[in-house]
């Protein structure tokens, strides 16, 4: 009997085109319908038009768990992490503060934290999430190992992070370019690096 | 007559535009869908599947359409929230009449009485004035059923030559040209030939915010080793990342064609065999190139013979390639000839009519393709078919049971018609789909136009800024509430599939159409039930034209998810590529893949002419208009729908940081843009990405926000295309937004 890929998430910010179709249609999965817990960042708009999403990653030491005071936060047995437990948390905050990626939302009218839960309605049930379903370009794509790799030749995805001390291994992988020699991530190196893209100025031709 | 205020506090209660969220069954998590129906989505001419959620006859949501070949669940964040255009509090759900005593500037009127009123100022403008002194405006997101319809009626009820419709502002320069080149107005190829193109073109398209799910197309190109080429004043969304990217100064993309062209021939990077054998025309277009040196090239267009000559290279020596444009390059006075100019390197190429090997024009609206080949153009009868042409008014009058004489003569575009309303040659108009006083340029103009005619009556679902100006408004159908049939930007053929019924008064546009036939005591050809009694006759009456629809069918359609045309018999399963080797078509009947009697396509000289309006010291830059990914059109739906309109609530200014610099101005800072015609005052955007002689303003707005007071009424002499994409203006710096409020 064949074994059955588990599928995966996988985020390819240089794909991205920046319409929020992910963030206009995280609002309308059933988990968390009216709330969109997905972000789209303009990196800067007056250098370039590259924007990037941020789904949450689902570390496998989630940190927003690890300093959850109320043990609010859970995961999957998948390794989904999901959304604050009403009755346990006490809107502290210290999730939003902790998480590396800027994940997690204090709904402040709730009294509740809120975070992308891969949307855990569709998934649990094998339907793939709505971000990564209408995703245009898809930036945002769910599926196996396999269907990625023929799918993306030029890719290849790593899913460790470096935050100063902190390495992080996550659920949700990234896209990189197939020859580049990195093992994880320097987030917190690349923080400082402009934004990139053509520049109107190299092919446009001025009278001399 | 003029319209009521639409800044009163009162107006804006009774008609809007108001921002609608999701509440109720929409926002429960727990409500169960009373159905799902697979249908597409009303906006743009992907025409991406979606299934519509229904709980007590609303649209409570959406759920991805993954089954459906083009999209696979794809979807843009206009299809994401269409579903909130349905149940909003500004939908039309009675007529309404002017009544100039009422606070909102309207009261409502029975549908009957609506009708009945209608039919009197029809009968009366046409008995002072003569038939021709009614006009008809339509447009290109009806489905094909109602814009063949609209095109009967105009002729057969009305009697009137005055029908023309949105398209004009749309895909008239690509069609002009392909006709004149290719010999068929559609997309030569179905997207799926983007996959296996090792240089993909795009001129003139914002693919990522106009087109969003061609967005995956061309990337997915690009891992099987394409490279993407992008020519466009602005670095959009899919130029960030593309493989070479041309700055275009507006206006001057015919240009860098026969620059382009002109590279190939010097290097002999031509397919010698295709243009002997397919083409004709090939040696005097040689020669009118030879002028477009790369130096000369470089200095009109305002791109570097470097990049110039690296574009020709990668597209000269390509085994497989895919060009594709839109508006960006046909909206100009010059508009035919651009697209003409990218027709020729395609056929130098010989890379047409294969896998791989591919040429479109991306189509703006729903049906944009499918509205623009059944008879609601000004010269245009069903099939594609002349309005001109003796045998085709006979195969159409006979259809239509009437005297082929008795069809008038090819009318006017849309915009002369208003040219006609300014001379007094035109007084009453019917409207449908249309939203002229935010789309069409130099709009103050159409404004007055509106306030001059006797009588005018709109159809529309919500009041549209145009609708403001009407003596009646006849309550019409949103897209979800109607069957029928749409052909998108492939040339496929798709169903959509009512979801819910019209609310109130309200009524699907094909019976309200019907309603006034009879009234007008005119009812010969309107007595159909069912869009598909509509889609029957057309079927027969585009029979053997080139738009030939005969063996399409619903359950056709839905069994094959789609049905490329020409689709010429019951047991014909469509044509997904035009122009394949040894393929029959009705013209060439064999004589080759191209639609004319020899079956040869035709190089076509394409000429430069700079823009009609050039930059001046009084007004020393370029104004371009466009669209951003969260509007649509003249933004009458996306307006209303909460979650899109705060995605971009208002327009803005973009400009580079040298030109702001020079200006005095920072982002977000308020600036006054004027032409010779008008002008707005906006908020700035600075950013890189844009050329510094060129300023954008997207156009979805009315009032005081509307890009198209500035923009210049000129027009392509053949398609009568206006040419948005480029006029003079200026820019300063404004003290606050006072001048807009």
């Amino acid at each position: 009997m064949p074994i059955i890929e588990p599928k995966e998430f996988f985020v390819d910010p240089s794909r991205c085109i920046g319409c929020n179709a992910c963030v206009q249609a995280c609002s309308e999965c059933d988990t968390h319908k009216g709330y969109s817990m997905i972000q789209l960042d303009f990196i800067d708009h007056t250098v370039s038009p590259q924007t990037a999403p941020m789904v949450c990653m689902h570390c496998d030491s989630p940190t927003c768990a690890e300093v959850c005071p109320a043990d609010a936060i859970k995961r999957t047995e998948e390794g989904t992490v999901q959304t604050a437990k009403k009755p346990r948390c006490i809107a502290c905050n210290n999730c939003v503060l902790a998480c590396p990626f800027g994940v997690p939302k204090m709904n402040t009218g709730m009294h509740l934290m809120m975070k992308c839960d891969m949307c855990y309605d569709r998934t649990s049930v094998g339907k793939k999430p709505m971000c990564a379903s209408v995703c245009p370009s898809q930036a945002l794509y769910f599926g196996t190992r396999h269907e990625i790799e023929k799918l993306r030749p030029n890719s290849r995805f790593i899913s460790s992070f470096q935050f100063g001390e902190q390495l992080i291994t996550t659920r949700v992988n990234m896209l990189i370019p197939h020859d580049s020699d990195i093992n994880h991530l320097d987030v917190a190196t690349a923080i400082h690096e402009g934004a990139i893209g053509n520049d109107i100025f190299s092919n446009i031709w001025i009278s001399s | 007559m003029p319209a009521p205020e639409s800044t009163s506090e009162h107006f804006f209660q009774s008609f809007g535009p108001h921002a609608s969220k999701a509440t109720g069954a929409r926002l429960d998590p727990g409500s169960v869908p009373d159905r799902a129906v697979n249908t597409h989505c009303c906006f743009c001419g992907q025409q991406c599947g979606i299934t519509l959620l229904v709980k007590d006859e609303t649209v409570i949501g959406f759920e991805p359409r993954y089954d459906f070949p083009f999209n696979q669940g794809k979807l843009c964040p206009k299809g994401v929230k269409r579903y909130l255009q349905g149940a909003h509090q500004d939908r039309l759900l009675h007529a309404y009449e002017r009544y100039l005593e009422s606070p909102d500037g309207f009261r409502v009127t029975s549908y009957n009485e609506a009708i009945q009123r209608v039919a009197e100022a029809i009968n009366r403008i046409q008995a002072e004035h003569g038939p021709q002194a009614f006009a008809v405006l339509t447009g290109a997101s009806l489905t094909i059923e109602k814009a063949y319809l609209m095109g009967k009626f105009a002729r057969v009820c009305l009697k009137t030559p005055y029908i023309d419709y949105n398209g004009r502002l749309c895909m008239v320069s690509a069609g002009a040209a392909n006709k004149k080149a290719l010999g068929i107005d559609r997309a030569a190829n179905p997207m799926s030939d983007v996959l296996s193109a090792e240089v993909v073109w795009i001129s003139g398209a914002n693919i990522a915010e106009c087109a969003p799910i061609t967005t995956d197309y061309v990337w997915q190109a690009r891992e099987r080793g394409a490279r993407v080429i992008v020519v466009d004043p602005r670095i959009t969304p899919i130029a960030r990342t593309c493989d070479l990217f041309l700055p275009v100064k507006p206006g001057r993309d015919i240009a860098l064609f026969n620059g382009i062209l002109q590279l190939m021939i010097e290097n002999d990077w031509l397919d010698h065999e295709f243009i002997r054998d397919h083409t004709t025309g090939f040696e005097q277009l040689a020669a009118s190139v030879q002028e477009w040196t790369p130096a000369h090239t470089a200095e009109v267009t305002g791109i570097t013979e470097k990049a110039i000559r690296q574009a020709a290279e990668w597209w000269g020596t390509a085994k497989t390639s895919f060009l594709m444009h839109a508006r960006g390059i046909e909206h100009h006075s010059h508009g035919v000839q651009n697209c003409l100019g990218a027709i020729n390197i395609v056929l130098a190429s010989g890379r047409i009519g294969r896998e791989g090997c591919g040429y479109a024009t991306i189509t703006g609206q729903a049906n944009g393709q499918g509205g623009r080949e059944h008879g609601q153009k000004c010269d245009q009868l069903p099939g594609a078919r002349d309005l001109s042409n003796p045998e085709h008014r006979a195969h159409v009058a006979a259809v239509w049971g009437v005297p082929p004489e008795s069809l008038p003569e090819p009318g006017v575009d849309a915009y002369e018609i208003f040219r006609k309303i300014d001379k007094g040659e035109i007084k009453g108009l019917l409207s449908i789909c249309f939203n002229p006083v935010i789309s069409l340029p130099d709009n103050n103009f159409v404004r007055r136009m509106l306030e001059k005619l006797d009588f005018y009556v709109a159809i529309d679902f919500f009041l549209s800024e145009t609708a403001r100006y009407a003596n009646v408004v006849l309550p019409g159908s949103l897209q979800e509430e109607d069957e029928g049939i749409i052909t998108s930007t492939e040339g496929r053929v798709i169903k959509i599939n009512p979801a819910v019924k019209s609310p109130g008064e309200a009524r699907q546009d094909w019976r309200i159409i019907q309603d006034i036939a009879h009234a007008l005591e005119r009812p010969h050809g309107f007595t159909f039930e069912s869009p598909r009694e509509i889609l029957n006759e057309l079927r027969a009456a585009s029979k053997g034209g080139i738009a030939d629809y005969s063996g399409i069918t619903y359950e056709k359609i839905e069994k094959q998810m789609g049905v490329f045309w020409p689709c010429p018999s019951d047991d014909h399963t469509g044509t997904p590529r035009l122009f394949e080797k040894g393929s029959w078509n009705p013209i060439a009947k064999g004589n080759g893949p191209f639609y004319f009697p020899d079956g040869r396509a035709h190089f076509v000289v394409a000429p430069y002419s700079p823009p009609t309006e050039v930059t001046d010291a009084e007004y020393p830059l370029i104004l371009t208009t466009g669209r951003v990914v969260s509007h649509f059109l003249s933004g009458e739906q996306t307006r209303r729908i909460g979650p899109l309109l705060d995605q971009c609530p208002d327009p803005y200014i973009e400009l580079h940081p040298e030109l702001a610099a020079r200006l005095g101005l920072a982002d977000g800072d308020w600036a006054t843009a004027e032409s010779r015609r008008g002008s707005t005052t906006l908020r700035v955007k600075v950013v890189r990405s844009i050329r510094p002689d060129t300023i954008f303003i997207p156009y979805h707005w009315g009032g005081r926000k509307s890009a198209n007071q500035l923009t210049i009424a000129a027009q392509d002499p053949i398609s009568k295309i206006p040419e948005y994409k480029v006029c003079a203006a200026r820019l300063r710096k404004a003290e606050s937004d006072h001048a807009h409020n």
